[in-house]
């Protein structure tokens, strides 16, 4: 290392403590408190990157989280390797790896560079208007752009780190710790509000925390030494939390935020595990108050973008918070008094600025007369015309400013530089205002954006409010703090401030060069590569919106959501097209306001955390005894239970014959269950079923089918007279929890009169249904006290009974077809209960089926599953269960429906059965049904809903939907797929015992 | 995300509620007297405005309780809440 770019006496850093870190392979030394990027900078790199279309080299151009440039991926080629980090933000550590992106073989030699050189012909929309034609070639152009396109590399294996969210309640949230986010949360806290303060960066006191010149005093001290001291003071305050390394992503409506709290970011890598590393902050805050600052804008003129040229505010910063100089040789380009304020820092340290470019022609303060003093030249009305040098920026030239700022007159100045610090002016960061639904104001006379109406109970104070002097700073927080939080008890009580700066600036958004404009590389977003020459063209193409043109452009959609650039391009669609700024609005900023990791946003919801899982009583059986698992809603169901080399398909047919055959045993357990009660119960099921409840007696089941009001089937499952005024329902597994709801709902709202009371016992019980031949004889042993004869317990019955001392309902239900008992018990003995069937079942070969046997058994009888064989546009006519439909009852949901013109068509799509030609050849699920393939285009007809190779039929049977289907009974259709045509005759959807014979049948 | 004053609970989170449409929308007492356009009108039409509007919320994950809300579209201010079956308390 040549040059010694580290001063001393630095306030952020500790030299003390030497931390190295490998950067494209190579390895440099910082220090404790350093960011990558001021570590970078004190090892002379400033070259980080290359940008994303043109493949320009890059630098750090920002000290924060604005940056546009110096991003990079951190960690490559491990678990924990992250694309897209600003190298600003990244705080160095021990072990720390970053390399450039978007460059290949490396940053030095990027074979993307040619990009640059065919400049001329990649405009804005090059891409669109390229690879229009042919348009069936899009798909071969897109594999090439897309391999082009995007920075960093995501990573491939699992986040190794560990993440969370929190809740946080507050009076008042005050975002941004600068110095008037400070004085804020000084008044807040003592006025017993319960405060919390964040800031992004790991340190308090923004920006004002390094002005330290002699040029800046509040009462008569140091500015920042003032600052330290409020510091200092809050630091005590017990309702005041203080979160640093929290950066705000999001601010919604009704004051709700979020925020990404960085935990371990900044530790040594071997000082990580077992840390959280980052967590979400969901804020729910009574008042909220944003002092988020400004960002400093740059200025836009031909090669804006070489490494070295940074905003004056980050040159000023480099030097007064970590002792480093982004240059031997410094030159400042500005068109305010800011830089003098950088000026001043670097002469000081003894750091030559060799000159200062102002776009004004009169400068009259304190401070430019001290740079001036300091032996710095000064171009007043002069404007930098272009930049030189590759990798690096090594000179500029000069020209004077026209008298209205639109054109360079006189002779050319060359200027020789290591580093250009430029600002033009400042944009208050209203990022989350507006983010949270505020309205902005233009102010005209320093072409600013201000908020001006809250959305909710929130301020903005500070520069970010366009309170941009230290003098307004100060008295306006004072002033609107105390009126926002309600407080009279407030230590502030006047300021004495003395500032070297004045306020006067000419805002010239894209300033005049000698070169024609379409000659000329002025950046306006710097990671996208656009320029001022694409802002224009899309405008003479017919953009006039601004997010039109920033689409087109891509102006402000990289990583940085173009916090620097924005306003210049908003700048320069209004003198283009002769507007007033703010006419075409802004574009829209959303959240994150800086990027949030996966990890964070998911937190502990990953792995088998990432949704609730319910299991049934019986689970740890099925698992234990090698059962497969479908997920139906949240509930895990036993699918299939393969014997040794079984596969699917073989399990399934021997458990559907075992069923009929022998006996089956299922777990019905998620099945929904809800508890009807009250003197009004029998009615509100009249109301809610199609079918008539109030003749059903006590200890007796009936099937129910439950319509929308719209006529359309929604749910259906039997129901349980216990008592008089006592029902049980059974619901579908997925439905259960909707159809309470709906429940719920009509009572509350619409026969508030009935007396009816509704609880869902889906989980206090577990169902255990027996079917098949045998099932009798299995369940009379399991509960020997039960007379299960026909007579006495008849199919669609139920009885209270016990197992041993233990309460349990049978019910004599069927959705197999076979003779059936659905055996329930309070869940925690479900699993032993199941185990007493399948003990006294041995003999008579019990098997245990799952969902998938049970479709297939439902499907030869015929029964519907809502949800397969319907959607929401199945009406029970259509379902061919006009016998379901009471006549006679006045109303029930949806009845009206059933006769409304539409629903009385004849061409509805109607369930039907479908029997292929070839019996051993099944349906695909889904398949389309049609009845003439040569006519073009093809009518389709409808679908098959579900479809199964029936062991017990001995050949392959379907359901499915056909339009105007009831009418077609033997007629031959077609499953056109992707190799053949087959040919189904249309049949009765009941395959098998048409009769119900099987439901009594003595073996 | 709102922050909805349930009438029997107090102020919870949006998250623990769900929307349930248009407000004060009866459901005919004689739905078999009606032609399909009266009963389609019931069924089907739903006024979609920019400004006030008055809806029906479910405390799903609390009380289970149904109730009405006066919400502004345009920037999502709940004016009023009131229970089921009384008048809106804001024009």
């Amino acid at each position: 290392m040549s040059k010694n770019l580290r001063y001393k006496s630095s306030k952020l850093v500790d030299e003390t403590y030497r931390i190295s870190f490998k950067f494209n392979n190579k390895i440099y030394y910082g220090y404790k408190g350093d960011t990558l990027a001021s570590a970078l900078l004190a090892n002379d790199v400033h070259l980080v990157g290359r940008s994303f279309k043109y493949h320009r080299p890059r630098g750090i151009m920002t000290a924060g989280s604005e940056e546009p440039n110096a991003i990079i991926q951190l960690h490559d080629n491990t678990s924990r390797t992250e694309p897209n980090v600003r190298a600003t933000e990244i705080e160095i550590y021990e072990g720390l790896v970053a390399s450039s992106q978007n460059c290949w073989p490396s940053v030095n030699f990027d074979i993307g560079g040619i990009n640059n050189i065919l400049s001329p012909i990649l405009p804005a929309g090059f891409y669109y208007k390229t690879f229009m034609w042919p348009k069936s070639f899009w798909e071969k152009y897109e594999y090439f752009i897309r391999k082009s396109a995007g920075l960093g590399k995501s990573p491939k294996e699992a986040d190794p780190d560990l993440y969370e969210h929190k809740y946080i309640h507050c009076d008042v949230l005050i975002i941004g710790a600068g110095i008037s986010g400070i004085m804020a949360a000084k008044m807040a806290a003592k006025n017993g509000l319960k405060t919390l303060l964040v800031d992004e960066k790991s340190f308090l006191g923004g920006s004002t925390i390094y002005d330290n010149s002699e040029f800046s005093k509040i009462n008569n001290q140091i500015t920042s030494s003032w600052l330290e001291k409020e510091i200092n003071e809050i630091s005590k305050l017990e309702n005041l939390e203080i979160k640093t390394r929290t950066s705000v992503a999001a601010f919604h409506g009704y004051n709700f935020l979020l925020a990404r709290e960085n935990l371990t970011d900044h530790l040594p890598i071997n000082q990580r595990d077992n840390k959280i590393r980052h967590r979400l902050l969901k804020i729910r805050a009574k008042k909220v108050i944003t002092a988020t600052g400004a960002i400093e804008r740059p200025l836009i003129f031909d090669n804006n973008d070489r490494p070295g040229i940074l905003l004056s505010s980050a040159v000023k910063k480099y030097i007064d918070l970590y002792g480093v100089a982004c240059g031997e040789n410094n030159i400042l380009f500005t068109n305010n008094d800011t830089a003098y304020e950088t000026a001043m820092s670097l002469v000081q340290k003894g750091i030559k600025v060799n000159a200062i470019i102002d776009n004004r022609e009169v400068i009259d303060s304190k401070l430019s007369y001290e740079v001036e003093k300091n032996n710095v030249r000064i171009f007043k009305g002069h404007t930098v015309v272009d930049t030189y040098g590759y990798k690096r920026i090594n000179g500029l030239s000069i020209m004077e400013l026209s008298k209205d700022g639109q054109k360079v007159i006189g002779k050319k100045i060359r200027l020789s530089c290591d580093s250009l610090g430029v600002s033009g002016g400042w944009t208050p960061a209203v990022h989350l205002f507006t983010q949270s639904g505020g309205k902005l104001k233009f102010r005209e006379d320093d072409q600013v954006f201000i908020p001006n109406k809250y959305p909710s109970d929130q301020l903005s104070i500070g520069s970010c409010n366009g309170d941009l002097s230290l003098e307004e700073i100060t008295t306006n927080t004072v002033l609107s703090v105390k009126k926002f939080l309600n407080i009279n008890n407030i230590d502030y009580k006047s300021f004495e401030i003395i500032t070297g700066i004045h306020k006067s600036k000419r805002n010239i958004w894209l300033l005049p060069s000698d070169k024609i404009l379409g000659k000329t590389k002025s950046f306006v977003d710097y990671q996208n590569d656009a320029t001022a020459k694409d802002i224009k063209l899309a405008l003479r193409e017919g953009f006039r919106s601004i997010e039109h043109v920033k689409r087109y452009t891509t102006t402000g959609m990289g990583t940085d959501q173009g916090k620097l650039g924005n306003m210049h391009a908003l700048g320069i669609i209004s003198e283009t097209a002769g507007t007033k700024m703010g006419e075409h609005g802004t574009t829209t900023f959303r959240p994150p306001y800086t990027p949030l990791t996966f990890g964070t946003i998911v937190g502990r919801n990953v792995g088998e955390f990432f949704d609730i899982i319910r299991r049934t009583p019986i689970h740890d059986w099925h698992v234990a005894n090698n059962a497969k698992f479908e997920n139906v809603g949240q509930w895990k169901r036993a699918w299939y239970y393969p014997k040794e080399n079984e596969n699917m398909h073989q399990a399934v047919q021997r458990e559907s014959k075992a069923a009929r055959e022998c006996a089956g045993i299922l777990d019905a357990s998620t099945l929904g269950k809800i508890d009807i009660q009250g003197t009004d119960a029998s009615e509100f099921l009249n109301r809610i079923y199609t079918n008539a409840w109030s003749k059903l007696d006590i200890g007796k089941c009936r099937y129910g089918l439950m319509l929308n009001e719209d006529g359309m089937v929604y749910d259906d499952g039997v129901t349980t007279r216990l008592d008089e005024n006592h029902y049980i329902m059974t619901t579908t597994t997925g439905g259960a929890a909707n159809v309470l709801g709906k429940l719920e709902d009509y009572l509350q709202t619409e026969w508030p009169e009935l007396d009816v009371y509704l609880s869902s016992v889906t989980d206090h019980f577990a169902t255990i249904s027996v079917c098949g031949p045998h099932s009798k004889k299995i369940v009379s042993k399991v509960i020997p006290d039960l007379d299960f004869s026909d007579e006495k317990f008849p199919h669609m019955s139920f009885k209270n009974t016990k197992i041993g001392q233990i309460k349990c309902k049978v019910m004599r239900i069927s959705f197999t077809g076979e003779q059936s008992y659905e055996i329930n018990i309070q869940s925690n003995y479900g699993k032993s209960v199941w185990e007493k069937c399948m003990e006294e079942g041995k003999d008579f070969n019990i098997t245990p089926y799952g969902t998938e046997t049970m479709h297939l058994l439902r499907a030869e009888k015929g029964f519907i599953i809502v949800g397969q064989d319907t959607d929401a546009t199945m009406t029970p006519i259509d379902l061919q269960m006009d016998w379901i439909v009471s006549k006679k009852k006045y109303d029930f949901i949806g009845k009206r429906s059933l006769y409304r013109s539409d629903t009385i068509k004849d061409d509805r799509k109607q369930l039907v059965g479908l029997l292929t030609e070839n019996p051993k050849e099944v349906l695909e699920e889904g398949a389309q049904i049609v009845a003439d393939v040569k006519k073009s285009p093809i009518e389709m007809l409808g679908h098959v809903t579900s479809s199964y190779y029936s062991p017990n039929l001995n050949k392959s049977i379907a359901l499915g939907v056909v339009k105007g289907g009831k009418k077609m009974l033997g007629q031959k259709l077609i499953i056109p797929m992707e190799n053949k045509n087959i040919n189904v005759t249309v049949a009765d959807p009941v395959f098998l015992d048409k009769e119900g014979k099987r439901l009594n049948a003595k073996l | 995300m709102f922050l909805i004053n349930c009438p029997f609970c107090g102020e919870r989170e949006q998250s623990e509620f769900k929307a349930g449409g248009e407000a004060h929308i009866e459901r005919p007492k004689q739905p078999t007297e009606l032609s399909d356009d009266e009963w389609a009108e019931f069924l089907f039409m739903r006024k979609n405005i920019k400004g006030v509007q008055f809806e029906r919320w479910n405390h799903a994950h609390g009380c289970r309780k149904w109730f009405n809300i006066a919400r502004d579209t345009s920037n999502d201010q709940i004016k009023a809440v009131y229970k089921m079956g009384e008048k809106p308390p804001v024009k």
